[in-house]
């Protein structure tokens, strides 16, 4: 059911600044449309993705041989920080937002966000999080305290430098943007589906996105509060975490890993989804066994934040705990069985098209699988006292999150990128691209699961001679080599296509869901008109209307209702300043409070409650359009 | 590409993979690989266990994948639409039904090897277990054998064929202890008392090697720790001889040796200022968070396992103590041109690794049957 916008007067301004409408590079400043927006994150995603693989190129230059001296143990300690922070927190998770920002509406037939500007405010504020976290490198040195930022190593006793107020503030700052965008996209699936779209009918992307909307809902309270505990710790000398006044440091990590075991689902999720719409496209199927994918998506969700103590087993819960935790974990394994059988099921008696998009998802199929195997197995605590915290964990995850999460993404935007831009990206370099960025991957973190089985810890800035660690580092540090390459014909690709790819069409590999219904890159109001739904994979069944046996009377009742929601023509709402000045007042606080300069954070306080008060009376502003078939 | 040209890529990369993991020492220093001990035995059974396990499920999903892609793949120039099923019940239903299965396949032996390995164990009256108490320090562990009444640091003698349990604290940031070939790891956390064991029975006497495992800033990845297991008779002696030195009275002078070089080395260690960190039992009380040296010359490594003894690498590490091991604590006593460092570096290594030697000579171990 869709809701029909209000009808508005565009002379209701009454803001201090009128509703900007600028065309051309200022615009992307002040724009609050989904699919900018979504181009934003991704493009973000990818700076930052760009970053994160610098820091690890110099992490495995260091790892190359024992007693190597690249990097010293500071430095080191700073590089893998910034790298797991910068890529979980600034690049795959908000790959995955972006591609939602921009897919979910397209896919559920709306024509934005429910809270656009609430959306342009949450991806400044990614960003500003993002550029906080960033400049410590120039600021005098990045965090060292790794990833999980373990307490008490983040005491002002243990790190007096500012590196870990510079996580704190960031993530802290990164996260009400993650917040708020979590809770419009959830909005905007519960209210503003086309007529049709009952949620049974929603494409898989959007029920994973939604899931994973509703897991930062939850997940991202804690880590919240923990961080706001550590700031209060360090510039207020409270004593949250302080051994010395008899704070229990564990509390850290239950806190964290409460938050972070879901983060693990935030990033997987939407790559879940990207590949459960890749694979049918190029199978010329549906999606097999639709409804069991929705409720594994969903129980893999809830299960998420049953098992965080997982990453704890090594800490002293004692047997009972250990034994619990172990086995709601092994348990997430049955839905996530179900979802790979699917996916392969789905292909079994298609007629499969090998593009690189369906090579990317392939690949996912086989590594995610690689990934989960090994999760299955440090998740029964014999063996996880003997592999956690050593490299064998760390080839795990990055077989989820790098393997995983990465390469469906890589596929997602090989798929997606003719929608976004109108342009193909080149298949043939597709296919090198893949070549070198999947076998890369496995020949970095392959080997690495043997030489933590071999003894070697993670973390550790280098290693000696005749622990047998050199040969497996040696072949690891390659596989960069290999991934690089990959990733530079994937830039050059990617600009070169960016102008002079092949026109791409409305619908280049005949698809199944309702963005390919429209043009590339999609107009300003997305749909022309609401499109009508009558099953799973719309767009598919107007092309196909022999497949679609959906009640003729409900379809009547659907054009109906599509038509009165744009009786008034189609309502686009102005671009706004007001996101962008709020944010900023987070940003520059943000360094106010690292740097302990409470008059500017207080400024900044100020800032941020006008440019509230002034986004909330700015007025609606904006056009009405009057596209093809409309008459108001 | 041909089908041919990607089966050839398969062999290749298997072929590699072969090559490079034949050429690994799977039973090196810290291999997990090559457990000794019930404890370490029981987790590598695990490991075994559900590597065939998952070896089985890649292999399967590798295979359902081969065949879909190969057989489903659409012909050049077909145009048709496949049948559009939204899948089989049935297949799904026992599909999960297998997993499930899996599942608890997997469960059974893991929760039986958790309640064998995992669980707390508590001395026995008749007191056979071995309590050690661990202390993690940035970056080197105190040890403490309260039954016994000695303190030394980053080197344990163990007797072989007992348990040994660890009580397991940080002084300062998180560590994890970690003994690979023996048993797992256990963090070591401030404010929390954690316990770790293991067992020793079967296990050959030799130096096992061990290294921090959670992250502790600095000069982490250099925080290791040897396990020497000996024989009872070894371990008896190797005990006695810490406790005849430890319960020496301060004036009682530590042996005199005929060699002027350790006589010198020992008035050099208080005049240079080692004794104000450093306790040497029967000769400097230290300081009780900084490590306890005595019987030095007893023991296999230098710097908390970074170098193994010698008088060379012990040389190396009193001259320039950042250069071995980086961001550590200890002090640099001398400057690159001061001209007595090289006769007081060699003297003071003389006197350290003397210490223990004259002593209880039936104590030292060779430091080269260890693993």
């Amino acid at each position: 059911m869709a809701i029909s916008r209000q009808p508005s007067s565009p002379a209701s301004q009454i803001g201090l600044i009128r509703r900007p409408t600028w065309t051309g590079l200022l615009s992307w400043l002040t724009t609050i449309d989904h699919k900018k927006l979504g181009i934003l994150y991704l493009v973000s995603g990818f700076f930052f993705l760009a970053v994160g693989t610098v820091e690890s190129t110099l992490i495995r230059l260091q790892l190359i041989a024992p007693n190597m001296k690249l990097l010293n143990p500071d430095l080191y300690n700073q590089m893998f920080t910034a790298h797991g922070v910068t890529m979980v927190f600034l690049a795959i998770m908000p790959i995955g937002i972006g591609l939602g920002n921009y897919l979910v509406p397209l896919m559920i037939g709306a024509r934005d966000l429910a809270f656009p500007r609430l959306n342009a405010f949450g991806y400044w504020i990614y960003l500003f999080g993002g550029l906080i976290f960033l400049s410590s490198w120039f600021l005098g040195g990045a965090p060292d305290v790794g990833w999980f930022a373990y307490s008490p190593l983040t005491s002002l006793s243990n790190n007096p430098g500012h590196g870990t107020d510079f996580y704190m503030v960031a993530l802290f700052i990164g996260g009400i943007g993650t917040l708020v965008t979590a809770m419009n996209i959830i909005v905007t699936i519960i209210n503003m589906r086309a007529p049709g779209m009952k949620l049974m009918r929603m494409p898989m992307f959007v029920w994973m996105i939604f899931v994973t909307m509703f897991l930062i809902v939850f997940a991202f309270p804690p880590l919240t509060i923990a961080l706001f505990q550590v700031i209060m710790d360090r510039s207020f000398g409270t004593h949250f975490y302080d051994p010395a006044f008899g704070a229990l440091p564990i509390l850290w990590q239950h806190l964290f890993w409460v938050f972070g075991h879901p983060e693990v689902y935030i990033i997987i999720l939407p790559a879940f989804g990207a590949v459960s719409e890749i694979i049918p496209t190029f199978s010329s199927k549906p999606l097999s066994g639709y409804p069991v994918m929705v409720l594994s998506g969903i129980f893999i969700g809830f299960m998420g934040f049953a098992v965080w103590a997982h990453h704890m087993f090594s800490t002293g819960m004692g047997l009972i705990a250990n034994t619990a935790f172990s086995l709601t974990t092994i348990i997430i394994g049955i839905p996530t069985g179900a979802k790979i059988f699917n996916w392969i099921l789905t292909m079994w008696g298609g007629k499969i098209r090998f593009t690189t998009a369906m090579l990317f998802a392939i690949a996912f199929l086989i590594t995610f699988t690689m990934g989960g195997v090994t999760g299955i197995m440090l998740a029964l605590p014999p063996f996880d006292l003997q592999a956690t915290d050593s490299y064998f964990v760390v080839a795990h995850f990055h077989y989820v999150m790098g393997g995983g999460a990465l390469l469906a993404f890589f596929g997602a935007i090989y798929y997606w990128f003719p929608k976004f831009t109108g342009r193909m990206l080149s298949e043939r370099v597709g296919k090198w691209v893949f070549f070198f960025i999947g076998g890369g991957l496995h020949t970095i973190f392959l080997p690495q699961h043997f030489v933590g089985l071999m003894g070697m810890p993670r973390r550790t800035q280098t290693y000696f001679d005749g622990y047998g660690f050199n040969m497996l580092n040696l072949v690891s540090t390659l596989g960069v080599f290999m991934a690089l390459i990959g990733a530079i014909m994937f830039t050059m690709n990617f600009f070169y296509s960016l102008r002079k790819g092949e026109k791409a069409g409305n619908d280049p590999w005949d698809a199944r869901t309702l963005e390919w219904s429209i043009s590339s890159p999609p107009p300003e109001h997305d749909f022309d008109d609401l499109p009508h739904v009558t099953g799973i994979d719309a767009f598919w069944l107007q092309k196909h209307p022999e497949f679609d046996h959906s009640d003729p009377a409900e379809k009547t009742a659907m054009a109906k209702e599509a038509q009165d929601a744009d009786k008034h023509g189609i309502h686009i709402p102005g671009q706004s300043w007001y996101p962008l000045v709020a944010s900023l007042g987070l940003f520059i606080g943000g360094y106010a409070v690292i740097y302990h300069n409470w008059l500017l954070a207080t400024l900044c306080f100020f800032l941020i409650v006008a440019s509230s008060y002034g986004w909330a009376f700015e007025g609606v502003g904006g056009k009405h359009i009057h596209a093809k078939g409309h008459h108001s | 590409m041909h089908d041919i040209r990607r089966r050839n890529l398969v062999w290749i990369v298997l072929g590699l993979l072969s090559l490079i993991l034949s050429g690994c020492d799977f039973a090196a220093h810290q291999s997990t690989l090559d457990p000794l001990g019930p404890v370490a035995k029981v987790q590598y059974d695990i490991l075994i266990f559900t590597t065939i396990l998952s070896l089985i499920v890649c292999v399967g999903v590798g295979v359902a994948l081969y065949i879909a892609v190969t057989r489903f793949r659409r012909r050049a120039g077909d145009t048709s639409v496949p049948d559009q099923g939204h899948g089989n019940p049935v297949l799904e239903v026992s599909l999960i039904l297998l997993s499930t299965i899996l599942t608890i396949i997997v469960a059974i032996p893991a929760v039986k090897a958790n309640f064998e390995v995992g669980k707390r164990l508590s001395p026995s009256p008749e007191g056979n277990e071995v309590v050690i108490n661990v202390t993690g320090y940035q970056w080197w562990w105190a040890f403490e054998y309260p039954g016994s009444g000695i303190t030394t640091a980053n080197e344990i003698h163990v007797p072989k064929d007992r348990k040994i349990i660890f009580n397991l604290k940080s002084a300062d940031v998180l560590h994890s202890f970690w003994i690979p070939k023996i048993g797992g790891k256990t963090d070591l956390i401030p404010n929390q008392e954690n316990q770790m064991w293991f067992d020793t029975e079967g296990v050959p006497p030799g130096v096992y090697y061990g290294q921090c495992a959670e992250l502790c800033l600095g000069a982490h990845a250099y925080m290791r720790m040897r396990v020497v297991v000996d024989d009872e008779a070894a371990y008896e002696s190797w005990i006695a001889s810490f406790q005849n030195e430890q319960s020496k009275s301060l004036n009682a002078t530590v042996s005199t040796s005929s060699d002027p070089l350790v006589e010198q080395g020992k008035l050099l260690f208080k005049q240079k200022g080692c004794a104000a960190c450093h306790a040497v039992g029967g000769y400097s009380v230290g300081q009780i968070d900084k490590p306890n040296l005595t019987n030095f010359g007893l023991r296999t490594s230098v710097a908390a396992g970074v170098l193994d003894m010698s008088q060379e690498n012990l040389e190396a590490w009193l001259r320039d103590p950042q250069a071995v091991k980086p961001t550590n604590r200890m002090p640099t006593l001398w400057t690159a041109d001061d001209p007595n460092r090289d006769a007081e570096v060699t003297a003071i290594a003389t006197f350290l690794r003397s210490l223990g030697v004259e002593t209880s000579p039936q104590a030292m171990i060779g430091g080269d049957h260890g693993n």
